[in-house]
């Protein structure tokens, strides 16, 4: 049976929907293998030894040990072990970064392509959730601990934590500010990235374990986090993101249909205002739309404009090509859909009309001098270049920073230069006495995963905290 | 889901709700606000807290039937629910003893001041609360307000009933006519705050309003209740919603409030 073949260097491709097509839906645009495609895909794996992928993930999923399983079609088993380290891998298949993660370690990058590991991940997922009867629960609760942990926030770095705390026999509590469970990937990444239904589904297990969600919970204003362990919790996690959106502060910028693509994401993603009137939120869509930013972010709002019917979409980044931190595929997707971007770019003011309503907008063009601290070269301007622009929407896409309500609310919490909870990155220990910390709140706007990777760590300490 | 306890409507168009929130009447402070949603479909508002009983664990608010979702409101009946009531939001007013003091209410303002008058006059202040509006049927809660209250002026902008005017033409005429007045709040239409804002300029009174920009999730997360104070950029959900008046770029609160006039003409 093992016989040894030879290995087929070059990925299974995985179908999308014809660009012309999708820029006119919300479905999903990458449609995921078939049985076929992701037997061919696990087969090229070569089940190394010494595996290098895994170290490339921040949670250590057991990488060649589910593919193997895999490569066996036993997929009870694939589910298991791949669940054994990441509650969320519907999620993670879709939106982890893998291109810099476990695919770049794998031994295979080198040669010509790694194994599409995020795509398998994505299959044995979505294979789950078809066949949730044939998986057996492997939920069997431990002794109960009698211990209460509230985590505050129910995005990625919650939920994990969650999973994690309450298999070890916790009672836990999601306290949640907004009126669904998610955080960013129901309010941020849209629907043709990350279908809600797949973020649901991955909630409902969470609450399937025995979690408790409670929505409509803004801590710092209902209760604060030192009345939270005064009167009911053992142990508090924070994850409540970094949520709060940046701005260029240039003039003009506060003119209506001037958007944070927090707010351009939320009324299309969480409030479904793309429905309205039929759902009461509205937007405004435009002709000509601008979005600022060269991250997820930016692409995820301009892809989202031209699904909603804008004619012309741009992406305006001050930096080149090279810099962008959006992902490679992501920014494809987005050319191929027909967003036109304009690199080198800033804008320098907006300019509206008598109704106060964004018109036009000023650019200046850029060149890139020495690299700055993040070790990207930085962008200066080339005076008496500026040139205008006409638009009816800008969303500007500069990510995120922390919002103040819990830092300001909660006594003894050392913070950062930068606003973020000083965290130890090990434990997810604060400076707080029975309080931890993870996710892009203690590291600033970062990734799904490595949010996972600190719920899970901070769950293991907290265990390890109350065993003593 | 949040239960409604009671409905009353309060005057044409003017409703009462009281809803079952314990957690959030134990929490709340003058000033502070709630955000609602009625029903899967829709969208998120933001109301002022009015009033709140932390034995009965509910809390009220009053709102003016302007459009959708407070239509959707005014259509409720004690039993009914709503489908989301997070609170209490924003930063709560700065209450001390500052002296004498003016609370001017109009619109659903006249309710949503209640809370200061409370305060300022527990802790001691000389309180007049002025409230306006257009014609005496829209007036309500007058015998609340003089409950607690050392006096309650009111005006009509028709005469019907009480002073002829507004709340900010009174509150010149005091100061005009030499009365010291050592802080004014106002609560209610943003033209109206503008003006009470107007009227204290000239005589250096400290003004604070209650701004209503549109919002969404009322924690500091979308931004789109920004505001400009003193030429800083503000988010009314989380840096307010009060703000000193004479700091405030009215035109721009404006203009962002009619943001979405078209689409809503199209919606109802
Ligand atoms: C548009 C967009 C696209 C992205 N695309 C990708 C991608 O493709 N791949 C990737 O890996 N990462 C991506 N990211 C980043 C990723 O989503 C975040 O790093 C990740 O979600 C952080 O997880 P978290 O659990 O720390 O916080 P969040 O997901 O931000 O969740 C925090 C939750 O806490 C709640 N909360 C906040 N304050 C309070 C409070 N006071 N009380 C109660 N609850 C509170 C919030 O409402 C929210 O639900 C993207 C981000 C955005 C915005
Ligand atoms: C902090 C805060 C506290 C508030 N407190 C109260 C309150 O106690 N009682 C009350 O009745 N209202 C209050 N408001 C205003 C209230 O939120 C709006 O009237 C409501 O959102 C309108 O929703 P709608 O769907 O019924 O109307 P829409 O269909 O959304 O709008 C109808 C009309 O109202 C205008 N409008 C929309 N939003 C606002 C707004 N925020 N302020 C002023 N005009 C607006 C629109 O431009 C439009 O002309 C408050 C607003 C804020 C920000
Ligand atoms: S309402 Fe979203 S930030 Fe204030």
């Amino acid at each position: 049976m093992a016989e040894k073949k030879k290995i087929n260097l070059s990925r299974v491709p995985m179908l999308k929907q014809k660009a012309e097509v999708r820029k006119g839906n919300f479905y999903q645009v990458a449609l995921g293998y078939t049985e076929e495609q992701a037997m061919e895909e696990a087969h090229r794996c070569l089940q190394c030894k010494k595996p290098l992928c895994k170290a490339g993930c921040p949670v250590g999923v057991d990488i060649p040990e589910f593919i193997k399983a895999l490569q066996d079609t036993d997929m009870p088993e694939a589910v298991k072990i791949l669940k054994r380290k990441n509650s969320l891998p519907g999620i993670c298949g879709r939106v982890c970064p893998q291109e810099t993660q476990c695919e770049l370690k794998c031994v295979l990058a080198k040669k010509e392509a790694p194994i599409a590991i995020g795509r398998l991940e994505r299959y044995v997922a979505d294979w789950e959730q078809t066949h949730l009867e044939s998986i057996e629960k492997q939920n069997k609760r431990v002794e109960a601990k009698g211990k209460k942990v509230a985590i505050v926030g129910s995005g990625p770095a919650g939920l994990t934590c969650a999973a994690v705390l309450i298999q070890r026999g916790f009672n836990v509590t999601i306290l949640e500010a907004l009126h669904t469970a998610g955080g960013v990937l129901i309010y941020g990444i849209p629907e043709f990235r990350l279908p809600k239904e797949i973020v649901q589904n991955e909630i409902d297990y969470v609450k399937s374990l025995g979690v408790e969600i409670q929505l409509d919970h803004v801590i710092g204003k209902i209760a604060t986090v030192d009345e939270l362990l005064e009167n009911n919790y053992d142990a508090v996690f924070l994850a409540p993101g970094a949520g709060a959106p940046m701005f260029l502060n240039i003039p003009g910028e506060n003119l209506s249909n001037v958007y944070s693509a927090n707010e351009f994401l939320t009324r299309i993603n969480l409030m479904k205002a793309y429905l309205f009137p039929e759902y009461d939120t509205p937007i405004s869509i435009g002709r000509k739309v601008a979005v600022i930013g060269g991250g997820n972010v930016a692409m995820d709002a301009s892809r989202c404009a031209l699904r909603l019917g804008a004619e012309e979409v741009y992406i305006i980044y001050r930096r080149s090509k090279l810099e962008m931190p959006a992902r490679a595929e992501e920014r494809e997707n987005a050319e191929e859909e027909g967003i036109i971007f304009k690199y080198l770019t800033n804008p320098t003011r907006f300019f509206g009309d008598e109704q106060g309503k964004v018109t036009t907008m000023e650019c200046i063009e850029m060149k890139l001098g020495e690299p700055d601290d993040s070790g990207r070269r930085r962008p200066i301007t080339k005076p008496g270049t500026e040139f205008s622009i006409d638009v009816d929407v800008v969303i500007i896409a500069l990510g995120n920073k922390p919002n103040p309500i819990i830092p300001s609310s909660t006594k003894g919490l050392e913070l950062t230069r930068r606003g973020t909870i000083k965290t130890d990155e090990l434990t997810g220990r604060t400076s707080k006495d029975r309080v931890w910390c993870g996710g892009d709140m203690a590291t600033g706007a970062a990734t799904v995963i490595s949010a996972m990777g600190a719920g899970k760590r901070a769950a293991n300490d907290i265990d390890t905290f109350f065993q003593k | 889901m949040y239960q409604l306890v009671a409905k009353e409507n309060l005057a044409p168009n003017f409703s009462i709700l009281k809803i079952e929130a314990p957690e959030v009447a134990r929490k709340v402070q003058p000033g502070q606000f709630a955000i609602i949603r009625t029903d899967e479909k829709g969208e998120r508002i933001p109301l002022t807290i009015t009033d709140w009983d932390i034995n009965e664990g509910t809390v009220t608010v009053i709102f003016l039937d302007v459009g959708r979702t407070t239509h959707k409101l005014t259509q409720l009946q004690a039993g009914d629910s709503l489908i989301n009531f997070v609170g209490p939001l924003g930063m709560p007013t700065e209450i001390n003893n500052f002296g004498r003091v003016v609370c001017a209410g109009g619109c659903y303002g006249i309710g949503s001041i209640l809370p200061e008058v409370r305060a300022l006059k527990e802790k001691g202040n000389e309180v007049i609360a002025i409230i306006e509006a257009r014609h005496k049927s829209l007036l309500y809660w007058q015998n609340r307000l003089e409950q607690f209250s050392d006096r309650v002026i009111v005006t009509t902008g028709d005469g019907s009933y009480g002073y002829k005017g507004w709340a900010p033409d009174q509150i010149k005429e005091m100061l005009e006519g030499g009365v010291k007045l050592d802080r004014v709040f106002a609560h209610g239409c943003t033209f109206m705050m503008m003006l009470c804002s107007e009227a204290t300029k000239p005589f250096g009174v400290k003004t604070i309003v209650s701004l209503n920009p549109i919002m969404v999730d009322g924690t500091g997360m979308c931004g789109a209740c920004r505001v400009s104070i003193n030429g800083e950029t503000k988010f009314a959900c989380v840096d307010g919603p009060n703000f000193d008046g004479h700091e405030v770029d009215w035109d721009l609160l404006m203009h962002r409030q009619h943001s979405y006039l078209d689409e809503e003409k199209e919606s109802l």
